[in-house]
């Protein structure tokens, strides 16, 4: 059997460098508690450098000035978490979460598939390159000999099996304590016991006679010993992690601007991109969340306060491209902006399966679905939200009774079969007035004879021929019932003459032109 | 002193320049070297054209009269009121939805009866309706943006879009209730635009409007007319009560007046069709 462990040094610094990478060039300070007791959490190698360790007071390493503060995040360290664990099924289905920065993973059999096991230590520190994690990777014949070889050696280290206590004799005695899961407690009793003896790295606790190690420290002890000549052995608590893709960013200062959220957009898309690619699923849903700081929305007449803004991208396919979901949500959010600064971000996404399309070789050529949904969503910037799509019609008599769906070329391969069954002929067409040109009607005997529209121009035209009426009424026993009258005119044109639709409203009373047959 | 110059400028001897009847294909290869005619290619090599591949207009006159749209060109139909033109235009996308085509209407007016397309054959599913200078269903700052612009201005920019994208078998621009004095202020840079984006494209781009707008940039220009008063006659002087009329069909003229589709002199060449009216609703 052999196992590797993923484990991430520095966590909380990591979860927070994953989405701001360019901090990792300069000196990152970690701050943990409410203002104003805030205290250091957590510092890089840099940081460290200037001076400044953890449990030093906000005011304390503000003395420096070359570092950057950021409050710890646990929503980033949620995520981070969630990336380490999509990295780990990429490899391989068992999985054990043993720690927020810690993954275990059994990787028996798989050399066929990603060849040696170096091969594949290198393969899983790379992948979580990709995901923004910088990892150490450890692989031993047990699942405490690689977590111990992952926690106690930077970068990636085999333990060849036979050898566990030669090579983990380095690791200084406090990694083993840390990672043990006896009380916290007994562990810094045990740990000032062992310094008190001079013992300070798993080489000199293994060396320990172990009955004289239980007689005085007890069984926990002994278990620690074992452990350090990588002599224990377990089986793996699988673990199948949730389907949930959610990253967030937590920002120091508010964002007032739409080009610096879309910088931050593009790192989390490619973040959420990166991990629903290794587990072989795509989206066609996402879901933005913004915090803002002092928003407001009208509510009728009344201003409320908002501190939520949510936006919702809903796509006809699914779709794992970053660069495709950036430029539809800058879009959306161009036509909808969040009127107030962003404290916080959070984008989620709906995984579904990955779009399988097999084209037919007969069909004519139709516009690829990434493209179109931009240039929707470019139009939908020019004419209005509601004003793009596909009518369809209702199932009602109501005059104009039609809504509009989205748009999708993928009706091309759903619908099947040809229409040969066509007619090459032409209909009448109505162009209809949106709204509809009010009119003054004169009748006689009941018919219209003239009348007076501010549209033409002349004020008063007279009915060449008309014909109708044409009785209709639906809805009477709703509020919004509808009853009128329909005829069919023609006045006088330019050159010709010309067809309208004149209806008669009878509940109003009213009339109008609703439209001209062309 | 001309042949001096053209001899010093081509290196050959001036005796060559100046008498023409000598080494003539010696002179005409230099002349070719010339530094200001180097990659220019005359006239008499130029490509032709390849004729364009017609599509269905829906139409059996009109396929008769024109034989059908070009693709890859731009088709432009005009005529008043009533005249037939959105008949023509339903047509065209109802055979172009039938060839499973995905075909755009840029609809300036917002002027499209869902149930006369229905009534046409058009299939929805295959239509992209982009209506312009509707309100659109979204917050208040958006309505104060769409005010700046025209509905004229933003079916130019979304044609735009559309014709960038590609993939379309029709884009069909509706600028039929547009006032000419309106319509013809589009800039001819944009219909030239048009034209080199939708060349060598499979894409029809057809143009429905009151007058001829984009010149030189159509290949295909059609005038439709309606029925004139004394045509109408017969009906007009019926003697039945309103309610026991109908108006049945309208009969259409069509007329070529530019075709560049065909490489010879345009013929002045009619069909008449009739549009058979459908009650709908």
């Amino acid at each position: 059997m052999s196992f590797a462990c993923i484990f991430v040094p520095n966590f909380s610094l990591e979860a927070i460098l994953r989405s701001e990478p360019d901090l990792r060039a300069q000196a990152l300070v970690v701050l943990e508690g409410k203002p104003p007791l805030q205290k250091v959490f957590a510092v890089n190698e840099k940081a460290r450098q200037l001076g400044i360790e953890p449990a030093m007071t906000k005011l304390q390493a503000e003395t420096c000035p070359e570092i950057i503060l950021r409050p710890r995040s646990l929503q980033q360290e949620s995520s981070g978490h969630a990336a380490l664990l999509d990295c780990a099924r990429s490899f391989s289905p068992r999985v054990e979460d043993a720690g927020d920065d810690t993954i275990l993973l059994d990787v028996s059999g798989l050399q066929r598939l990603f060849g040696s096991l170096p091969e594949i230590a290198h393969d899983i520190a790379q992948r979580a390159c990709e995901f923004g994690l910088l990892v150490n990777v450890g692989v031993g014949s047990n699942a405490d000999v690689a977590m111990l070889a992952a926690c106690g050696f930077s970068g990636v280290k085999i333990i060849p099996e036979g050898r566990e206590a030669e090579q983990l004799g380095a690791i200084p005695l406090n990694v083993l304590l840390e990672k043990s899961k006896a009380d916290h407690e007994q562990n810094v009793e045990m740990f000032e016991t062992f310094q008190r003896w001079g013992v300070c790295n798993l080489r000199d606790l293994a060396a320990l006679p172990g009955i004289a190690l239980s007689e005085r420290l007890g069984q926990a002890a002994l278990y620690l010993q074992q452990l350090a000549r990588g002599a224990t052995h377990r089986t793996l608590i699988p673990f199948d992690p949730p389907l949930i893709f959610e990253e967030a960013v937590e920002l120091e200062h508010p964002i007032l601007l739409l080009e610096p959220l879309a910088f931050l957009l593009n790192r989390m898309l490619e973040q959420l991109c990166a991990r629903l690619e290794s587990r072989a699923l795509a989206t066609q849903e996402l879901h933005l969340e913004l915090e803002l700081q002092n928003g407001w929305h009208e509510d009728g007449d009344a201003v409320v306060e908002r501190k939520q803004f949510h936006r919702t991208l809903r796509l006809p396919f699914s779709l794992i491209d970053p660069n495709t979901f950036l430029k539809l949500l800058q879009l959306d959010l161009n036509a909808n902006p969040p009127g107030a600064p962003i404290s916080k971000i959070v984008l989620r996404a709906e995984p579904t399966q990955p779009r399988v399309l097999q084209n037919d070789l007969f069909l004519p050529p139709s516009p690829e679905p990434e493209k179109l949904e931009l240039t929707l969503a470019k139009i939908m910037g020019i004419v209005g939200e509601g004003n793009v799509g596909s009518p369809q019609l209702l199932d009602t008599h109501r005059p104009q009774a039609f809504r509009m769906q989205h748009f999708s070329s993928d009706h091309n391969q759903k619908v099947a079969g040809t229409h040969d069954d066509h007619k090459e002929s032409s209909v009448t067409a109505l162009r209809i007035f949106r709204p509809a040109w009010h009119a003054m009607v004169k009748l006689h005997n009941g018919s219209p004879v003239s009348l007076t529209c501010s549209h033409f121009e002349t004020t008063s035209v007279d009915v060449l021929w008309c014909a109708g009426p044409w009785h209709s009424c639906g809805d009477w026993w709703q509020q919004d019932g509808w009853a009128r009258d329909e005829w069919d005119i023609a006045v006088p044109g330019e050159a010709s003459i010309a067809l309208y639709r004149l209806v008669h409203d009878r509940l109003s009373g009213r009339w109008f032109l609703e439209g001209k047959y062309d | 002193m001309f042949s001096s110059v053209l001899a010093q400028s081509l290196h050959i001897p001036v005796q060559e320049i100046a008498d023409p009847s000598q080494k003539k294909p010696a002179r005409a290869e230099a002349f070719y070297k010339l530094r200001q005619l180097t990659g220019v290619t005359p006239a008499s090599r130029l490509e032709m054209r390849p004729t364009p591949k017609m599509v269905s207009s829906g139409i059996r006159e009109i396929n008769e009269l024109t034989g059908g749209f070009p693709c890859g060109c731009i088709t432009q139909i005009y005529g008043a009121a009533s005249s037939g033109r959105s008949g023509i235009l339903l047509a065209a996308l109802a055979a172009s939805t039938r060839r499973r085509e995905v075909c755009v209407l840029v609809d300036v007016n917002d002027a499209l009866d869902p149930l006369s397309a229905a009534a046409a054959g058009v299939e929805f599913e295959r239509l992209l309706w982009v209506r312009c200078g509707s309100p659109g269903s979204s917050s208040k700052h958006k309505r104060i943006t769409l005010k700046k612009e025209s509905p004229l201005a933003q079916a130019l920019r979304a044609t735009d879009l559309l014709l960038q994208s590609g993939g379309f078998g029709l884009i069909a621009i509706d600028l039929g209730d547009v006032p000419f004095r309106e319509s013809r202020r589009i800039p001819l840079a944009s219909w030239f635009r048009f034209q080199r984006a939708v060349e060598h494209t499979p894409t029809v781009l057809f143009v429905l409007s009151q007058e001829p707008l984009a010149q030189t940039c159509t290949a295909l220009l059609l005038k439709v007319a309606g029925q004139t008063p004394s045509a109408f006659s017969s009906q007009l002087s019926g003697k039945s009560p309103s309610h026991a009329r109908l108006l049945e069909h309208l009969e259409i003229k069509a007329e070529i007046v530019r075709s560049r589709v065909e490489r010879r002199p345009v013929r002045s060449v009619t069909a008449s069709f009739a549009a058979t009216a459908v009650r709908t609703g």
